[in-house]
Protein backbone atom coordinates (compact mmCIF):
# COMPACT_ATOMS: atom_id res chain seq x y z
CA UNK A 1 0.00 0.00 0.00
CA UNK A 2 1.36 3.80 -0.69
CA UNK A 3 -1.45 5.41 0.79
CA UNK A 4 1.44 7.22 2.62
CA UNK A 5 2.47 8.95 -0.59
CA UNK A 6 -0.30 11.01 -0.04
CA UNK A 7 1.30 13.96 1.53
CA UNK A 8 0.61 17.58 1.75
CA UNK A 9 2.74 19.51 -0.04
CA UNK A 10 2.55 22.91 -1.11
CA UNK A 11 5.41 22.66 -3.54
CA UNK A 12 3.00 19.54 -4.86
CA UNK A 13 -0.06 21.92 -4.97
CA UNK A 14 1.63 24.67 -6.90
CA UNK A 15 3.03 22.14 -9.71
CA UNK A 16 -0.36 20.53 -9.72
CA UNK A 17 -2.43 23.83 -10.27
CA UNK A 18 0.18 24.98 -12.73
CA UNK A 19 -0.50 21.51 -14.89
CA UNK A 20 -4.02 22.01 -14.24
CA UNK A 21 -3.70 25.38 -15.82
CA UNK A 22 -1.56 24.97 -18.98
CA UNK A 23 -3.30 21.47 -19.93
CA UNK A 24 -6.68 23.14 -19.84
CA UNK A 25 -6.11 24.59 -23.50
CA UNK A 26 -5.19 22.11 -24.95
CA UNK A 27 -7.74 19.40 -23.80
CA UNK A 28 -10.43 22.15 -24.77
CA UNK A 29 -8.78 22.28 -27.95
CA UNK A 30 -9.12 18.37 -28.65
CA UNK A 31 -12.68 18.75 -27.36
CA UNK A 32 -13.56 21.90 -29.95
CA UNK A 33 -11.71 20.59 -32.49
CA UNK A 34 -12.16 16.71 -32.12
CA UNK A 35 -14.59 15.40 -29.72
CA UNK A 36 -17.18 17.76 -30.69
CA UNK A 37 -17.35 18.02 -34.47
CA UNK A 38 -16.62 14.11 -33.99
CA UNK A 39 -19.90 13.80 -32.30
CA UNK A 40 -21.79 15.81 -34.31
CA UNK A 41 -20.54 14.57 -37.84
CA UNK A 42 -21.03 11.00 -36.62
CA UNK A 43 -24.41 11.77 -35.62
CA UNK A 44 -25.46 13.45 -38.19
CA UNK A 45 -24.14 10.52 -40.90
CA UNK A 46 -25.75 7.97 -38.36
CA UNK A 47 -28.91 9.61 -37.70
CA UNK A 48 -29.19 9.35 -41.96
CA UNK A 49 -28.73 5.88 -41.56
CA UNK A 50 -31.16 4.46 -38.86
CA UNK A 51 -33.63 6.40 -40.69
CA UNK A 52 -32.83 4.60 -44.01
CA UNK A 53 -32.37 1.47 -42.21
CA UNK A 54 -35.57 1.64 -39.83
CA UNK A 55 -37.62 2.21 -43.02
CA UNK A 56 -36.16 -0.55 -44.75
CA UNK A 57 -37.11 -2.41 -41.73
CA UNK A 58 -40.64 -1.92 -42.37
CA UNK A 59 -40.41 -2.35 -45.52
CA UNK A 60 -43.02 -4.45 -47.64
CA UNK A 61 -39.95 -6.34 -49.28
CA UNK A 62 -38.74 -8.46 -47.81
CA UNK A 63 -34.71 -8.28 -48.74
CA UNK A 64 -34.66 -4.87 -47.39
CA UNK A 65 -35.80 -6.35 -43.96
CA UNK A 66 -33.33 -8.67 -43.84
CA UNK A 67 -30.75 -6.74 -45.00
CA UNK A 68 -31.86 -4.51 -41.88
CA UNK A 69 -32.03 -6.80 -39.40
CA UNK A 70 -28.39 -8.11 -40.31
CA UNK A 71 -26.98 -4.89 -40.19
CA UNK A 72 -28.54 -3.74 -36.87
CA UNK A 73 -27.72 -7.55 -35.63
CA UNK A 74 -23.93 -7.32 -36.29
CA UNK A 75 -23.52 -3.96 -34.93
CA UNK A 76 -25.25 -4.13 -31.89
CA UNK A 77 -23.63 -7.73 -31.32
CA UNK A 78 -20.24 -6.78 -31.28
CA UNK A 79 -18.41 -4.07 -29.59
CA UNK A 80 -17.82 -0.68 -30.75
CA UNK A 81 -14.09 -1.01 -29.71
CA UNK A 82 -13.51 -4.14 -31.59
CA UNK A 83 -15.53 -2.46 -34.30
CA UNK A 84 -12.92 0.70 -34.52
CA UNK A 85 -9.74 -1.71 -34.55
CA UNK A 86 -11.30 -3.90 -37.54
CA UNK A 87 -11.55 -0.84 -39.46
CA UNK A 88 -8.29 0.76 -38.71
CA UNK A 89 -6.04 -1.99 -37.96
CA UNK A 90 -7.91 -4.91 -39.78
CA UNK A 91 -8.46 -3.70 -43.20
CA UNK A 92 -4.76 -2.97 -43.58
CA UNK A 93 -4.09 -6.26 -43.67
CA UNK A 94 -6.28 -7.01 -46.74
CA UNK A 95 -4.96 -3.71 -48.19
CA UNK A 96 -7.73 -1.17 -47.23
CA UNK A 97 -6.20 1.64 -45.58
CA UNK A 98 -8.52 4.56 -43.97
CA UNK A 99 -6.93 6.92 -42.03
CA UNK A 100 -7.49 7.65 -38.03
CA UNK A 101 -10.56 10.41 -38.57
CA UNK A 102 -12.36 8.72 -41.13
CA UNK A 103 -12.21 4.99 -39.36
CA UNK A 104 -13.27 7.02 -36.33
CA UNK A 105 -16.43 8.71 -38.69
CA UNK A 106 -17.05 5.29 -40.28
CA UNK A 107 -17.23 3.23 -37.26
CA UNK A 108 -19.63 5.53 -34.95
CA UNK A 109 -21.86 6.51 -37.59
CA UNK A 110 -22.35 2.38 -38.57
CA UNK A 111 -23.11 2.47 -34.48
CA UNK A 112 -25.37 5.32 -34.53
CA UNK A 113 -27.27 3.92 -37.59
CA UNK A 114 -27.72 0.57 -35.72
CA UNK A 115 -29.16 1.76 -32.38
CA UNK A 116 -31.02 4.94 -34.00
CA UNK A 117 -32.97 2.66 -36.17
CA UNK A 118 -34.15 0.69 -33.29
CA UNK A 119 -35.19 4.21 -32.14
CA UNK A 120 -37.24 5.27 -34.52
CA UNK A 121 -38.51 2.55 -35.86
CA UNK A 122 -40.51 2.16 -32.76
CA UNK A 123 -41.31 5.95 -33.22
CA UNK A 124 -42.67 5.66 -36.34
CA UNK A 125 -44.67 2.28 -35.28
CA UNK A 126 -46.18 4.40 -32.04
CA UNK A 127 -47.66 6.77 -35.03
CA UNK A 128 -51.48 5.83 -34.85
CA UNK A 129 -52.41 4.33 -38.20
CA UNK A 130 -55.18 6.77 -38.52
CA UNK A 131 -52.27 9.55 -38.85
CA UNK A 132 -51.31 7.63 -42.30
CA UNK A 133 -55.00 7.47 -43.41
CA UNK A 134 -55.95 10.59 -42.94
CA UNK A 135 -52.69 11.37 -44.82
CA UNK A 136 -53.83 8.66 -47.39
CA UNK A 137 -57.05 9.99 -47.79
CA UNK A 138 -56.27 13.44 -49.07
CA UNK A 139 -54.20 12.18 -51.74
CA UNK A 140 -50.99 11.66 -50.26
CA UNK A 141 -48.94 9.27 -51.06
CA UNK A 142 -46.31 6.83 -48.97
CA UNK A 143 -43.69 8.70 -48.96
CA UNK A 144 -45.38 12.12 -48.18
CA UNK A 145 -47.35 10.72 -45.61
CA UNK A 146 -44.33 9.38 -44.37
CA UNK A 147 -42.27 12.73 -44.80
CA UNK A 148 -45.34 15.44 -43.96
CA UNK A 149 -47.39 13.81 -41.58
CA UNK A 150 -45.67 10.73 -39.60
CA UNK A 151 -41.91 11.81 -39.52
CA UNK A 152 -41.97 14.91 -37.54
CA UNK A 153 -44.90 13.37 -35.14
CA UNK A 154 -41.82 10.84 -34.91
CA UNK A 155 -39.05 12.64 -34.55
CA UNK A 156 -41.00 14.36 -31.23
CA UNK A 157 -41.35 10.41 -29.87
CA UNK A 158 -37.70 9.71 -30.61
CA UNK A 159 -36.24 12.93 -29.08
CA UNK A 160 -35.58 11.47 -25.25
CA UNK A 161 -33.93 8.69 -26.60
CA UNK A 162 -31.79 9.89 -29.56
CA UNK A 163 -30.82 12.70 -27.21
CA UNK A 164 -29.49 9.84 -24.66
CA UNK A 165 -27.56 8.31 -27.76
CA UNK A 166 -25.70 11.51 -28.59
CA UNK A 167 -24.58 11.97 -24.99
CA UNK A 168 -23.64 8.57 -25.04
CA UNK A 169 -21.83 9.49 -28.41
CA UNK A 170 -20.15 12.48 -27.09
CA UNK A 171 -18.87 10.00 -24.23
CA UNK A 172 -17.57 7.20 -26.92
CA UNK A 173 -15.75 9.04 -29.07
CA UNK A 174 -13.21 9.02 -26.39
CA UNK A 175 -12.40 5.36 -27.60
CA UNK A 176 -11.31 7.12 -30.86
CA UNK A 177 -8.13 7.90 -29.06
CA UNK A 178 -7.61 4.20 -29.42
CA UNK A 179 -7.07 4.68 -33.25
CA UNK A 180 -4.81 7.37 -33.01
CA UNK A 181 -7.53 10.24 -33.32
CA UNK A 182 -5.96 12.89 -31.83
CA UNK A 183 -9.44 13.82 -29.33
CA UNK A 184 -9.63 15.40 -25.94
CA UNK A 185 -8.90 12.08 -24.16
CA UNK A 186 -5.73 11.47 -26.04
CA UNK A 187 -4.45 14.82 -25.39
CA UNK A 188 -5.08 13.96 -21.91
CA UNK A 189 -3.27 10.62 -22.11
CA UNK A 190 -0.20 12.53 -23.95
CA UNK A 191 0.20 15.50 -21.51
CA UNK A 192 0.19 12.65 -18.86
CA UNK A 193 2.56 10.42 -20.12
CA UNK A 194 4.98 13.62 -19.95
CA UNK A 195 4.95 14.49 -16.06
CA UNK A 196 3.00 11.42 -14.90
CA UNK A 197 0.45 12.95 -13.70
CA UNK A 198 -2.63 10.80 -14.43
CA UNK A 199 -5.25 11.12 -11.48
CA UNK A 200 -5.29 14.99 -12.28
CA UNK A 201 -5.47 14.56 -16.29
CA UNK A 202 -7.90 11.96 -15.94
CA UNK A 203 -10.01 14.15 -13.85
CA UNK A 204 -9.62 16.84 -15.73
CA UNK A 205 -10.99 15.22 -19.27
CA UNK A 206 -13.62 13.50 -17.32
CA UNK A 207 -14.97 17.00 -15.82
CA UNK A 208 -14.63 18.23 -19.70
CA UNK A 209 -16.92 15.33 -20.90
CA UNK A 210 -19.34 16.24 -17.78
CA UNK A 211 -19.56 19.64 -18.48
CA UNK A 212 -20.60 19.01 -22.33
CA UNK A 213 -22.75 16.28 -21.86
CA UNK A 214 -24.54 19.09 -19.05
CA UNK A 215 -25.37 21.49 -22.04
CA UNK A 216 -26.76 18.42 -23.91
CA UNK A 217 -29.16 17.51 -21.69
CA UNK A 218 -30.31 21.13 -21.03
CA UNK A 219 -29.88 21.99 -25.01
CA UNK A 220 -32.55 18.53 -24.97
CA UNK A 221 -35.18 20.06 -22.74
CA UNK A 222 -35.44 23.38 -24.15
CA UNK A 223 -35.58 21.12 -27.76
CA UNK A 224 -38.66 18.99 -26.21
CA UNK A 225 -40.78 22.28 -25.23
CA UNK A 226 -40.10 23.82 -28.09
CA UNK A 227 -41.65 20.29 -30.07
CA UNK A 228 -44.32 20.38 -27.42
CA UNK A 229 -45.95 23.24 -28.67
CA UNK A 230 -48.73 21.37 -30.47
CA UNK A 231 -49.16 18.78 -27.29
CA UNK A 232 -51.29 19.38 -24.65
CA UNK A 233 -49.73 19.14 -21.14
CA UNK B 1 -75.10 8.60 -62.17
CA UNK B 2 -72.01 9.60 -60.50
CA UNK B 3 -71.28 7.20 -58.63
CA UNK B 4 -71.87 3.46 -60.04
CA UNK B 5 -70.64 0.87 -57.83
CA UNK B 6 -70.85 -3.47 -58.79
CA UNK B 7 -70.19 -6.41 -56.73
CA UNK B 8 -67.72 -4.74 -54.24
CA UNK B 9 -66.62 -7.45 -52.07
CA UNK B 10 -64.07 -7.55 -49.43
CA UNK B 11 -63.14 -9.93 -47.14
CA UNK B 12 -60.72 -10.33 -43.86
CA UNK B 13 -59.55 -13.59 -44.37
CA UNK B 14 -62.29 -15.63 -43.81
CA UNK B 15 -64.64 -13.24 -42.65
CA UNK B 16 -66.47 -12.24 -45.46
CA UNK B 17 -67.25 -8.47 -44.48
CA UNK B 18 -68.93 -6.98 -48.13
CA UNK B 19 -70.46 -9.93 -50.17
CA UNK B 20 -71.65 -7.74 -52.89
CA UNK B 21 -72.47 -4.63 -52.72
CA UNK B 22 -74.13 -2.72 -55.62
CA UNK B 23 -75.26 0.75 -55.55
CA UNK B 24 -75.60 3.46 -57.60
CA UNK B 25 -75.86 7.25 -56.41
CA UNK B 26 -76.74 10.43 -58.52
CA UNK B 27 -74.93 13.67 -58.51
CA UNK B 28 -75.88 15.83 -55.21
CA UNK B 29 -77.74 13.11 -53.45
CA UNK B 30 -77.55 12.18 -49.57
CA UNK B 31 -77.27 9.00 -49.00
CA UNK B 32 -77.26 7.55 -45.26
CA UNK B 33 -76.28 4.39 -44.51
CA UNK B 34 -77.22 2.50 -41.43
CA UNK B 35 -77.22 -1.14 -40.42
CA UNK B 36 -75.95 -3.17 -37.00
CA UNK B 37 -72.50 -2.89 -35.55
CA UNK B 38 -70.22 -5.26 -37.61
CA UNK B 39 -72.65 -5.15 -40.96
CA UNK B 40 -69.53 -3.61 -43.05
CA UNK B 41 -70.54 0.46 -42.61
CA UNK B 42 -67.21 1.58 -42.04
CA UNK B 43 -65.31 -0.98 -44.83
CA UNK B 44 -67.58 0.21 -47.24
CA UNK B 45 -66.84 3.77 -47.17
CA UNK B 46 -62.82 2.55 -46.64
CA UNK B 47 -63.48 0.66 -49.93
CA UNK B 48 -64.97 3.64 -51.87
CA UNK B 49 -61.71 5.86 -50.17
CA UNK B 50 -59.75 2.75 -50.95
CA UNK B 51 -58.03 2.51 -47.48
CA UNK B 52 -59.17 -0.39 -47.59
CA UNK B 53 -58.59 -2.61 -51.44
CA UNK B 54 -61.90 -4.22 -52.76
CA UNK B 55 -61.18 -8.02 -53.67
CA UNK B 56 -63.48 -7.84 -56.39
CA UNK B 57 -65.91 -5.56 -58.19
CA UNK B 58 -66.23 -2.33 -59.39
CA UNK B 59 -66.37 1.03 -58.58
CA UNK B 60 -66.94 4.08 -61.31
CA UNK B 61 -66.96 7.92 -59.68
CA UNK B 62 -67.43 10.54 -62.06
CA UNK B 63 -65.94 8.37 -65.42
CA UNK B 64 -63.06 7.41 -63.52
CA UNK B 65 -63.23 3.70 -63.09
CA UNK B 66 -61.78 1.32 -60.31
CA UNK B 67 -61.83 -2.54 -61.55
CA UNK B 68 -60.38 -4.17 -58.47
CA UNK B 69 -60.66 -7.94 -60.33
CA UNK B 70 -57.52 -7.03 -61.93
CA UNK B 71 -54.22 -5.69 -60.08
CA UNK B 72 -54.47 -2.33 -58.93
CA UNK B 73 -51.61 0.20 -59.34
CA UNK B 74 -50.78 2.10 -56.12
CA UNK B 75 -50.46 5.53 -58.35
CA UNK B 76 -53.95 4.82 -59.65
CA UNK B 77 -55.63 4.28 -56.60
CA UNK B 78 -53.74 7.62 -54.86
CA UNK B 79 -55.51 9.15 -58.11
CA UNK B 80 -58.82 7.70 -57.34
CA UNK B 81 -58.70 8.54 -53.90
CA UNK B 82 -59.00 12.27 -54.58
CA UNK B 83 -62.31 11.69 -55.91
CA UNK B 84 -63.53 10.96 -52.59
CA UNK B 85 -63.33 12.62 -49.53
CA UNK B 86 -63.32 10.92 -45.71
CA UNK B 87 -64.07 12.42 -42.82
CA UNK B 88 -63.56 10.15 -39.82
CA UNK B 89 -65.14 9.53 -36.34
CA UNK B 90 -62.14 10.06 -34.68
CA UNK B 91 -61.30 13.25 -36.51
CA UNK B 92 -57.77 12.01 -37.38
CA UNK B 93 -56.35 15.38 -37.57
CA UNK B 94 -52.34 16.23 -38.02
CA UNK B 95 -51.56 17.47 -33.88
CA UNK B 96 -48.58 19.04 -35.51
CA UNK B 97 -50.43 21.52 -37.77
CA UNK B 98 -52.59 24.11 -37.19
CA UNK B 99 -56.29 24.23 -38.56
CA UNK B 100 -55.26 25.94 -41.51
CA UNK B 101 -51.94 23.72 -41.62
CA UNK B 102 -54.35 21.00 -41.70
CA UNK B 103 -56.56 22.01 -44.04
CA UNK B 104 -53.68 23.24 -46.75
CA UNK B 105 -51.80 20.10 -46.71
CA UNK B 106 -53.69 18.36 -49.51
CA UNK B 107 -53.81 21.22 -51.61
CA UNK B 108 -49.96 22.46 -51.32
CA UNK B 109 -48.30 18.74 -51.21
CA UNK B 110 -50.68 17.07 -53.54
CA UNK B 111 -52.16 19.31 -55.93
CA UNK B 112 -48.85 21.89 -55.60
CA UNK B 113 -50.80 24.70 -55.13
CA UNK B 114 -48.99 27.62 -53.89
CA UNK B 115 -48.99 28.17 -50.10
CA UNK B 116 -50.77 31.26 -50.47
CA UNK B 117 -53.23 29.96 -52.76
CA UNK B 118 -53.78 27.22 -50.46
CA UNK B 119 -54.22 29.15 -47.35
CA UNK B 120 -56.71 31.72 -48.84
CA UNK B 121 -58.49 28.18 -49.53
CA UNK B 122 -58.23 26.56 -46.65
CA UNK B 123 -59.30 29.79 -44.67
CA UNK B 124 -62.13 30.07 -47.03
CA UNK B 125 -63.10 26.53 -46.09
CA UNK B 126 -62.97 27.26 -42.53
CA UNK B 127 -65.13 30.00 -42.68
CA UNK B 128 -67.70 27.65 -44.02
CA UNK B 129 -67.84 24.94 -41.05
CA UNK B 130 -67.68 28.20 -38.75
CA UNK B 131 -63.99 28.17 -37.30
CA UNK B 132 -62.89 31.32 -39.53
CA UNK B 133 -61.37 32.51 -36.10
CA UNK B 134 -59.69 29.26 -35.51
CA UNK B 135 -57.02 29.16 -37.85
CA UNK B 136 -54.26 29.77 -35.56
CA UNK B 137 -55.00 27.05 -33.65
CA UNK B 138 -53.76 23.28 -32.92
CA UNK B 139 -56.27 20.39 -32.54
CA UNK B 140 -55.39 19.97 -28.87
CA UNK B 141 -56.58 23.41 -28.36
CA UNK B 142 -59.98 22.30 -29.99
CA UNK B 143 -63.59 21.29 -28.94
CA UNK B 144 -64.36 17.57 -30.36
CA UNK B 145 -66.37 19.16 -32.32
CA UNK B 146 -64.27 22.26 -33.72
CA UNK B 147 -62.01 19.26 -34.42
CA UNK B 148 -64.22 17.18 -36.86
CA UNK B 149 -65.56 20.88 -38.96
CA UNK B 150 -61.76 20.91 -39.47
CA UNK B 151 -61.60 17.49 -40.39
CA UNK B 152 -64.66 18.34 -42.64
CA UNK B 153 -62.57 21.39 -44.02
CA UNK B 154 -59.46 19.63 -44.64
CA UNK B 155 -61.76 16.65 -46.77
CA UNK B 156 -63.76 19.51 -48.78
CA UNK B 157 -60.13 21.45 -49.63
CA UNK B 158 -59.48 18.61 -52.07
CA UNK B 159 -62.42 19.05 -53.99
CA UNK B 160 -63.79 15.96 -54.04
CA UNK B 161 -66.72 14.50 -56.30
CA UNK B 162 -68.36 12.38 -53.14
CA UNK B 163 -67.67 13.40 -49.23
CA UNK B 164 -67.90 10.12 -46.65
CA UNK B 165 -68.61 10.73 -43.31
CA UNK B 166 -68.17 7.44 -41.05
CA UNK B 167 -70.17 8.26 -37.71
CA UNK B 168 -68.65 11.57 -37.67
CA UNK B 169 -70.48 13.07 -34.83
CA UNK B 170 -70.51 9.41 -32.15
CA UNK B 171 -67.23 10.30 -30.67
CA UNK B 172 -68.82 13.76 -29.56
CA UNK B 173 -70.32 15.39 -26.55
CA UNK B 174 -74.39 15.48 -26.93
CA UNK B 175 -74.10 19.22 -26.96
CA UNK B 176 -71.40 19.17 -29.74
CA UNK B 177 -73.30 17.11 -32.39
CA UNK B 178 -75.66 19.93 -33.75
CA UNK B 179 -72.88 22.12 -34.82
CA UNK B 180 -71.09 19.54 -36.55
CA UNK B 181 -74.22 18.41 -37.92
CA UNK B 182 -75.48 21.82 -39.02
CA UNK B 183 -72.15 21.94 -41.45
CA UNK B 184 -72.93 19.08 -43.30
CA UNK B 185 -76.51 20.19 -43.76
CA UNK B 186 -75.15 23.23 -45.42
CA UNK B 187 -73.05 20.95 -47.93
CA UNK B 188 -76.10 18.68 -48.34
CA UNK B 189 -77.89 21.62 -49.07
CA UNK B 190 -75.36 23.14 -51.49
CA UNK B 191 -75.46 20.14 -53.68
CA UNK B 192 -72.68 18.02 -52.40
CA UNK B 193 -73.15 14.58 -52.96
CA UNK B 194 -72.30 12.80 -49.54
CA UNK B 195 -72.57 8.88 -47.89
CA UNK B 196 -72.72 9.51 -44.26
CA UNK B 197 -72.74 6.70 -41.69
CA UNK B 198 -74.70 7.55 -38.80
CA UNK B 199 -76.76 7.13 -36.21
CA UNK B 200 -78.37 10.03 -36.26
CA UNK B 201 -81.97 9.58 -37.16
CA UNK B 202 -83.49 12.66 -37.58
CA UNK B 203 -80.49 13.96 -39.81
CA UNK B 204 -81.24 11.01 -42.05
CA UNK B 205 -85.19 11.71 -42.05
CA UNK B 206 -84.33 15.63 -42.59
CA UNK B 207 -81.27 15.27 -45.01
CA UNK B 208 -81.25 12.33 -46.88
CA UNK B 209 -82.13 11.51 -50.20
CA UNK B 210 -82.14 7.71 -49.76
CA UNK B 211 -81.36 5.48 -46.63
CA UNK B 212 -79.95 2.29 -47.31
CA UNK B 213 -80.15 -0.54 -44.51
CA UNK B 214 -77.04 -2.81 -44.68
CA UNK B 215 -76.25 -6.43 -42.68
CA UNK B 216 -74.29 -8.89 -43.03
CA UNK B 217 -72.09 -7.45 -45.46
CA UNK B 218 -75.70 -7.02 -47.92
CA UNK B 219 -77.92 -4.18 -48.53
CA UNK B 220 -81.02 -5.31 -46.78
CA UNK B 221 -83.07 -2.39 -47.93
CA UNK B 222 -83.07 0.98 -49.64
CA UNK B 223 -85.14 3.89 -50.19
CA UNK B 224 -86.63 7.23 -48.73
CA UNK B 225 -86.60 8.26 -45.76
CA UNK B 226 -89.83 8.61 -44.97
CA UNK B 227 -90.77 5.07 -46.70
CA UNK B 228 -88.25 2.79 -45.10
CA UNK B 229 -88.44 4.55 -41.49
CA UNK B 230 -92.29 3.77 -41.14
CA UNK B 231 -92.84 1.33 -43.66
CA UNK B 232 -89.60 -0.91 -44.07
CA UNK B 233 -91.18 -4.17 -46.40
CA UNK B 234 -88.11 -6.39 -44.78
CA UNK B 235 -88.05 -8.11 -41.35
CA UNK B 236 -84.32 -7.64 -40.48
CA UNK B 237 -84.93 -3.83 -41.23
CA UNK B 238 -87.78 -3.75 -38.79
CA UNK B 239 -86.30 -5.58 -36.32
CA UNK B 240 -83.47 -3.06 -36.05
CA UNK B 241 -85.43 -0.09 -36.49
CA UNK B 242 -87.58 -1.05 -33.47
CA UNK B 243 -84.28 -1.64 -31.70
CA UNK B 244 -82.75 1.96 -32.41
CA UNK B 245 -85.94 3.95 -31.73
N1 LIG C 1 -58.70 -4.21 -40.79
C1 LIG C 1 -59.48 -5.24 -40.47
N2 LIG C 1 -58.95 -6.46 -40.29
C2 LIG C 1 -59.73 -7.51 -39.97
N3 LIG C 1 -61.06 -7.45 -39.81
C3 LIG C 1 -61.64 -6.25 -39.96
C4 LIG C 1 -60.90 -5.09 -40.29
N4 LIG C 1 -61.74 -4.05 -40.38
C5 LIG C 1 -62.96 -4.53 -40.11
N5 LIG C 1 -62.91 -5.85 -39.86
C6 LIG C 1 -64.07 -6.71 -39.59
O1 LIG C 1 -65.04 -6.45 -40.55
C7 LIG C 1 -66.34 -6.50 -40.00
C8 LIG C 1 -67.10 -5.25 -40.34
O2 LIG C 1 -66.48 -4.16 -39.70
P1 LIG C 1 -66.93 -2.66 -39.95
O3 LIG C 1 -66.03 -1.82 -39.13
O4 LIG C 1 -66.98 -2.39 -41.39
O5 LIG C 1 -68.39 -2.63 -39.34
P2 LIG C 1 -69.33 -1.40 -39.07
O6 LIG C 1 -70.61 -1.69 -39.75
O7 LIG C 1 -68.66 -0.14 -39.40
O8 LIG C 1 -69.55 -1.51 -37.49
P3 LIG C 1 -69.72 -0.34 -36.40
O9 LIG C 1 -71.15 0.10 -36.45
O10 LIG C 1 -69.43 -1.05 -35.11
O11 LIG C 1 -68.74 0.72 -36.72
C9 LIG C 1 -66.17 -6.76 -38.51
O12 LIG C 1 -66.39 -8.13 -38.28
C10 LIG C 1 -64.74 -6.39 -38.26
O13 LIG C 1 -64.22 -7.18 -37.23
MG1 LIG D 1 -67.97 1.54 -38.30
Amino acid sequence: MYLNSITIDPDRIARLADIAGSSLQPLLKGAIFYTIPLAMITFACGLILAVITALARLSAKKIWRMAARFYVSAIRGTPLLVQLFILFYGLPTIGVVIDPWPSAIIGFSLNIGAYGSEIIRAAILSIPKGQWEAGYSIGLTYRQALVRIVLPQAARVSLPPLSNTFISLVKDTSLASLILVTEMFRKAQEIATTNYEFLLLYSEAALIYWVICFFLSILQSRLENRLDQYVSR
Amino acid sequence: MLIFIQRLKKSFGDNKVLKGIDLEIEKGQVVVLIGPSGSGKTTFLRCLNVLEVPDEGKIAIGGQTMDFSKKVHPKAIAEFRRLTGMVFQGYNLFPHMTSLGNVMEGPVTVKKESREEAAAKAEYFLAKVGLGDKLEAYPFQLSGGQQQRVGIARALAMEPNVMLFDEPTSALDPELVGDVLKVMKDLAEEGMTMIVVTHEMRFAREVADKVIFMDGGVIVESGAPDKLFTKPEKERTKQFLSMIQ
